[in-house]
């Protein structure tokens, strides 16, 4: 009997990876993507495994690694993969040596993500085949499935998650890893070299696979139809697949694995055989379009919407026309995520607060700089933006208007993409200033090394970069460092280095307080006594210090995390250090 | 047996991922079909956290719906009254009495609301623990999940050894007894 156990959608992928005989992962953390290498790191005495600065980076060493004749892995967030979208569309037009699959997690309904693009429209433009699972195990064997096609149409193959399927848990039955044998590595400079002249041939052949996959796709295992009930038909597939067979048990369902190309012999055959056809996919219309173009009468968007994630219930709704008796949820105040007790960059953010400052933000746990009561971040886009929008905002309004400005980005950012940016700032003259909220780890996917944290993912230890000297060698004329709970000095910093007609850069260190897993040793108490009930200590918006409703305010000796912020804010001493 | 539907929700670090695991690994014991969900994006950040658990001959949909928990279990008071809607008419909701009062209240935007659990009470059938204080008393604060599991294992389909075993499994090893001890402080509240 084969092992049975309960597995993540991320780590069935990772399991996929093991079995299928991957030899190198390589990836930056994303939600919904980041388990998928935290858990290849348990096969590592099989498969080489690391955090790449960024996506374009990870996606070009499995690249590399594929070309050499290896079987490769690149994952990422749908984000990522615009970071990674120049490789991967010209990696289409020289396919593989060994297979060479990438996996890419969409976030329908927003979890975590800033924006809700779907990649399946990725992967038509950059023609390359997608595979979409729908639960632990299949998100497994298609991975190992998507190395065979990999190899046998020379392409890169794309696995599309979404959130609910990255992080549910079902049933896997696990098998062992098969070992394949490294390609032999040929030079072959009209396949692997893309000047113009061997990409015009290649875009030739990128078309007929293409074609080819499309009718073979027809008899692919991951596609299958499950013909019931022949007046209603529905064409879905992902995690949409599980609400169709929980709201129309009776329905004739097309399930899809292969997404792109679309199987239309497959398609046009159970249009034909069905009364009524729907077709349920979250995000965008991507089947629906097409379907629709062959000249196929579907019911889709008309009725679905094209936002967030659906449900059975949604789907008894659009579809069954059910009416929906619930309960209507209780009024309750709103809970969003917020900075946690001891976080650095509350003190950070209280600072720039308390100096009326404006920020170009970026992508991280800081981004929450932007909510009440701090609201110090005035843009958030992607990965590095903060330093460049800044840059972008002085050369229109000239450098007295970014005199109340900075940018705030993260160490892990920085390494990203941040790094760029700030080359451009040296190179283009700004006389902005530019924070690196340095606190040790990549904090908001759960605290993945980088590479100036000094460790791998693999857990060996190695060259820490060093943040300061890369800014300084850069050419940054001003570069300093200040410890984030130090209140009065960071306010002087900021204070001192947005007066100055150069660019700056400081970097404000301090770790992230859930990196030290020990318990608190330190904690902050009001002494009601000498407390003036002013609030000035609510002012950062830590959860841990409440006011009741006599006006009472105190500190929860259950979320408190001993920053001490709030001790070195109060002007009357009124809050005390204590053992605990 | 038709599917189980089951709902954790906390806060963000509460802890409710051990509980999920502890679930997961009782239904694999049991030979369901089984599904979990949660949605852990920013949700470390003091966010509001929802798990689901549904298990049974077959489970298609990872998610439970309004109106569809045979059992929620709230690890916090105004987590309760933000998902009680999703119980089943006849549905049991455990509540650990604590409050953690969300941004808006302690910015003094909006108003931790009072009586939580007497207006729950009106409309379903709740069991409540301030599981903080009974872990308190063991000695480990960190056994409260386990305290508000064993309240939880009255109302599901599997056996009080089962669930030993796979305590025992899923814990750290120094913690075994003492989650064993807490364990059985939770079946016994409201047996």
């Amino acid at each position: 009997m084969k092992d049975k156990t309960i597995m993540l959608g991320n780590e069935a992928l990772a399991r996929g990876a093991f079995e299928a005989g991957v030899k190198v992962s390589a990836a930056y953390p994303g939600t919904p993507s980041t388990e998928v290498s935290e858990n290849i790191v348990q096969y590592k005495e099989h498969i080489y495994s690391e955090w790449s600065p960024n996506e374009k980076v990870a996606v070009e060493v499995a690249i590399g690694a594929s070309l050499s004749g290896v079987r490769a892995l690149a994952s990422m967030k749908h984000v990522g993969l615009n970071v990674a979208a120049d490789p991967l569309y010209t990696a289409s037009y020289i396919g593989v040596n060994g297979g060479l699959v990438l996996i890419v997690a969409d976030d329908p309904g927003l979890y975590s993500s800033q924006n809700e693009q779907d990649t399946r429209a990725v992967a038509r433009a950059a023609k390359v085949p997608l595979l979409e699972p729908s639960d632990s195990m299949e998100a497994k064997e298609f991975l190992k499935f998507a190395y065979d096609m990999s190899e046998k149409y020379d392409t890169p193959v794309i696995v599309r998650t979404t959130t609910r399927l990255a992080h549910s848990q079902g049933m896997v039955e696990l098998s062992d890893r098969q070992e394949i044998p490294d390609r032999p590595y040929e030079k072959n400079i009209a396949k692997n070299v893309m000047m113009p002249g061997n990409a015009k041939g290649r875009h030739v052949f990128v078309e007929e696979r293409e074609h080819r996959m499309a009718e073979e796709g027809c008899e692919f295992p991951v596609n299958r139809v499950e013909y019931n009930d022949r007046s209603v038909g529905v064409i879905t597939s992902g995690i949409p697949y599980q609400y169709v067979k929980e709201a129309l048990p009776k329905a004739s369902v097309l399930k899809l694995g292969l997404i792109n190309p679309l199987p239309r012999r497959l398609i046009e055959e159970f249009a034909a055989s069905v009364d009524k056809l729907y077709v349920v996919e979250e995000l965008d219309p991507i089947i629906e379009e097409q379907v629709r173009s062959w000249g196929i009468d579907v019911i889709g968007k008309e009725i679905f919407t094209v936002q967030g994630e659906y449900s059975a219930n949604m789907l008894r709704s659009a579809v069954l026309g059910e009416a929906q008796d619930f309960d209507a949820p209780a009024q309750a105040p709103a809970r969003p995520p917020i900075l946690c007790p001891g976080c650095p960059h509350r003190s950070t953010f209280y600072v720039l607060n308390k100096l009326k400052m404006h920020a170009a933000g970026d992508i991280g746990c800081y981004t929450l700089g932007a909510v009440s009561p701090l609201s110090v971040v005035d843009t958030t886009v992607c990965m590095g933006a903060s330093i460049s929008t800044l840059h972008g905002i002085e050369k229109a309004r000239g450098s007295e208007f970014i005199r109340d400005w900075v940018a705030v980005i993260g160490d892990s950012t920085f390494m990203h993409t941040g790094i760029n940016s700030l080359m451009n700032m040296v190179y283009n003259q700004s006389k902005a200033t530019v924070l690196i909220l340095d606190n040790s780890t990549t904090g908001m996917t759960g605290h993945q090394d980088h590479a100036a944290t000094g460790r791998t993912l693999m857990g060996d230890h190695t060259y820490a970069i060093d943040i300061m000297g890369i800014c300084s060698a850069m050419g940054v004329p001003s570069v300093r460092m200040v410890h984030a709970f130090a209140v009065d000095e960071l306010e002087k910093a900021v204070r001192e280095e947005t007066a100055k007609d150069e660019l700056s850069v400081i970097v404000v260190k301090e770790p992230c307080a859930l990196l030290d897993k020990s318990p608190v040793t330190v904690q902050y108490r009001i002494n009601q006594d000498v407390c003036k009930r002013c609030g000035m200590c609510m002012r950062p918006g830590c959860p841990a210090i409440t006011k009741a409703a006599d006006g009472t305010i105190s500190v929860n000796d259950t979320l408190c995390n001993g920053c001490g912020l709030c001790g070195s804010i109060c002007s009357f001493g009124a809050i005390e250090r204590v053992e605990v | 047996m038709e599917t189980k539907n089951i709902m954790i929700v906390g806060v963000g670090g509460q802890g409710t991922l051990l509980t999920s695991r502890v679930l997961g690994g009782l239904t694999l014991h049991a030979g369901y079909d089984v599904k979990l969900s949660e949605v852990h994006g920013m949700a470390q950040r003091g966010g509001s956290v929802v798990t689901f658990v549904r298990y049974g001959e077959k489970v298609f949909e990872p998610i439970v719906e309004v109106g569809q928990a045979d059992v929620l279990i709230a690890f916090e008071r105004l987590e309760a009254l933000r998902y009680a809607h999703f119980l089943k008419k006849d549905g049991v909701l455990i509540v650990n009495d604590q409050r953690i009062d969300p941004m808006p209240v302690v910015i003094g935007a909006a108003e931790y609301p009072e009586d939580i659990l007497e207006t729950l009470e009106k409309k379903h059938r709740v069991l409540r623990v301030n599981a903080l204080e009974e872990a308190k008393k063991l000695g480990n604060q960190r056994t409260f999940n386990i305290i508000i599991l064993g309240i939880a294992a009255q109302h599901m389909d599997f056996s009080k050894e089962d669930w030993l075993q796979v305590i025992e499994q899923t814990v750290p090893k120094k913690t075994v007894e003492v989650n064993k001890k807490a364990f059985e402080v939770g079946y016994q509240l409201h047996a």
